[in-house]
């Protein structure tokens, strides 16, 4: 059996060879569609771990509270968009009193808007993140120069303003801005810090952003008294569940909702633990139905194949008849057949594997090149998901010309011209 | 009295395409003893063909029996069919039937690659190479020799399984003389040397090689007695 094997592949290399172009072009079938499912399934995995360090990088052990209900575990409605005005600033008062949340360490409410700031004829626009004074406890970040707001000046709707960075250096270049005057939406305001640059985390980017108290915030840039979230940090990482369990109860309790089931709920809380494993399903699910998609290609492949071995086995019709009359038993001829074109779809295989792996090694070089936080990974799980695979289409698509060649009757085969 | 190897009795052989009946071997009878060297000769369209298929095991009999070396072959399955054919038959073809691409000890070693007997195949195909004088073209490609050394690689490689009984089939058809004279010389030793040869042709020439003529006309067989001047193939040259 050994031999028989050995002196299949013998002939299929043999067979292989003497028809370069040919098998190279049944073979790029198989190059593509495994190179593909490579590529995606890496490329798909350096992004994914690009969007998790990203969520990673503002800490684990925060909690958000987001207005309006969560439907079917999904995010509420304002995470897309909706204006739901059912949490306020009153909420997160009292979720910073350790006697309702004893577990939080920090609360940051926000109420964002856009507007345009401008310093003498200079204007910039901006992302405007009306907060509560402890935001930097929760959110991490530090002043450059001079200082930021405190809850003295967040209860009394002080006029003061901390930068970002980028609005720093748009407003006033190498000057000086501490003490400076701004206006935004004709409303003055005294600066009284910068942030130190902190790039883009969770896709937020911290530098080109003014900070300055929410309730100035609401009251008078937007005229309202909801907010759009609430961030809290949980002392230690294991009480996670604890303080979400706390803030349910303390809201609940504000917004007079006595169904404890949740369902009457006016609001949703998450941890950034949960949210990290719903963008890795979320994510993980678009890589496996990408790599799905570029599966199709090996099917596609397969026909190829198959319509090559149908070749070959006409081609080869004397060569089966001479082998029926020296003995060959009908499995013997099926087994070089499928032999043969399992070893095309299996070198295809391989070679797709080096290909696509070299590829998304230079998109990761690429990534990295060009400042991401990019992740090289060629999961052991694709290459042989890629090997057995192709070895399988090979199989599949090469058993009906095998069965076929073996029905061959010897003697019509014999005289085939 | 020698052994009997062929034995055959009443054999028919028909091809049903549709509706059509076409009958090849009307019931034919006869028997081949071992070391015999017989020719089945006759016009083409005669059946001397699908005889020679039916007796090489490469086909089945309509009806009729056909026992080889003692053993009836009418109710075997493909596959026994195949290993007998393996270990008892070797066949030599007008048009040699060599793979292609493939060295002169590989085509030889083929048989045995389907063999149950594992012994030193190499040094085997060896062996049979050197007895047809072609021991100086073992790594040679195929499309690199002759056709009349094409031909012996085909003789060495019928021979290698040390068979009962070698079928050749037109063996020379596709040879210049010069060739073809090798190639019976060849044949007339292997017979001397006890192997039974048949040997199927439309020559008279080629048929009187034998020391037996089996004439099959239209499915019949119209004549079967030994040959009265056997010809003897020697160096090139033919000798009565």
């Amino acid at each position: 059996m050994f031999s028989l094997i050995r002196q299949c592949l013998k002939n299929s290399t043999a067979s292989l060879l003497a028809n370069k172009v040919r098998s190279f072009l049944t073979m790029l079938g198989i190059v593509i569609g495994v190179g593909a499912v490579i590529i995606i399934m890496a490329v798909g995995a350096g992004a994914q771990s690009l969007i998790l360090a990203q969520v990673k990088s503002l800490g684990t052990n925060l909690i958000g509270v987001l207005p309006g209900k969560a439907e079917n575990e999904g995010p509420p409605a304002s995470a897309m968009g909706i204006i739901i005005t059912t949490l306020t600033y009153e909420d997160a008062v009292a979720l910073r009193d350790k006697k309702n949340a004893p577990h939080l360490s920090g609360v940051v409410a926000y109420s964002n808007g856009v507007g345009t700031a401008s310093w003498g004829s200079h204007t910039y626009d901006t992302n405007l993140s009306g907060c509560t004074a402890d935001m930097m406890d929760v959110e991490g970040g530090e002043i450059d120069k001079g200082r930021f707001f405190s809850e003295e000046e967040e209860k009394n709707l002080a006029k003061v303003v901390v930068l970002g960075r980028t609005v720093k250096n748009e407003l006033f270049g190498e000057s000086d801005a501490i003490g400076q005057r701004i206006k935004i939406k004709k409303h003055t305001f005294e600066v009284i810090g910068v942030m130190a640059e902190r790039g883009t985390v969770a896709f937020q980017d911290y530098d080109d952003k003014i900070f300055l108290p929410i309730r100035t915030m609401q009251k008078l840039m937007l005229g309202v008294n909801h907010v759009n979230m609430i961030r809290a940090k949980v002392d230690y990482e294991e009480n996670i569940t604890k303080a979400m369990e706390e803030v349910t109860v303390t809201l609940r309790d504000r917004h007079d909702i006595t169904d404890q089931s949740g369902a009457g709920d006016d609001f949703t809380v998450n941890s950034a633990a949960q949210a990290l494993d719903m963008i890795k399903t979320i994510t993980d699910a678009l890589r496996y139905f990408l790599a799905a998609m570029a599966a199709l290609s090996l099917l596609v492949g397969g026909i190829g194949i198959m319509n090559i071995m149908l070749v070959s086995v006409t081609e080869r019709t004397r060569e089966i008849g001479l082998r029926k009359a020296v003995g060959a038993t009908n499995s013997n001829i099926s087994n070089q057949f499928l032999i043969e074109s399992i070893a095309i779809t299996l070198i295809g295989g391989i070679i797709g594997i080096v290909g696509g792996g070299i590829i998304s090694f230079l998109i990761s070089l690429v990534a990295r090149f060009l400042g991401y936080d990019w992740a090289f990974s060629l999961s052991l799980l694709s290459v042989i998901l890629a090997v057995s695979v192709s070895s399988l289409v090979g199989l599949v698509f090469g058993l009906y010309p095998a069965r076929k060649a073996s029905q061959l009757e010897p003697v019509q085969a014999l005289h085939y011209e | 009295m020698s052994t009997i190897l062929i034995q055959v009795k009443d054999l028919k052989k028909e091809y049903r395409t549709d509706e059509v009946v076409t009958k090849v071997l009307h019931g034919l009878s006869f028997s081949i003893a071992k070391g015999e060297f017989v020719a089945i000769m006759g016009p083409s369209g005669s059946g001397k063909s699908t005889l020679m298929h039916i007796l090489g095991l490469l086909d089945r009999a309509t009806s009729g029996t056909y026992e080889l070396d003692g053993e009836n072959v009418n109710d075997l399955s493909d596959d026994e069919l195949a290993g007998l054919r393996n270990k008892k038959i070797g066949f030599v073809f007008q048009a040699f039937n060599l793979l292609p691409r493939t060295t002169v000890m590989d085509n030889v070693k083929l048989p045995l690659v389907y063999s149950e007997d594992k012994s030193d195949p190499e040094k085997r195909a060896r062996e049979v190479l050197e007895s047809v004088g072609l021991g100086h073209r073992l790594n040679y490609f195929t499309n690199q020799i002759s056709g009349g050394e094409k031909q012996r690689v085909a003789i060495a490689r019928a021979l290698v399984n040390n068979p009962s009984v070698v079928f050749a089939d037109e063996p020379t058809g596709n040879l210049d003389s010069k060739s073809g004279v090798q190639v019976m010389e060849i044949l007339q030793k292997l017979n001397d040397a006890g192997n039974t040869i048949i040997l199927v042709t439309h020559e008279t020439y080629t048929a009187e090689h034998a020391d037996r003529i089996i004439k099959i006309r239209d499915g019949l067989i119209f004549d079967d007695s030994k040959v009265v001047n056997r010809r003897i193939a020697r160096d090139g040259e033919i000798l009565k």
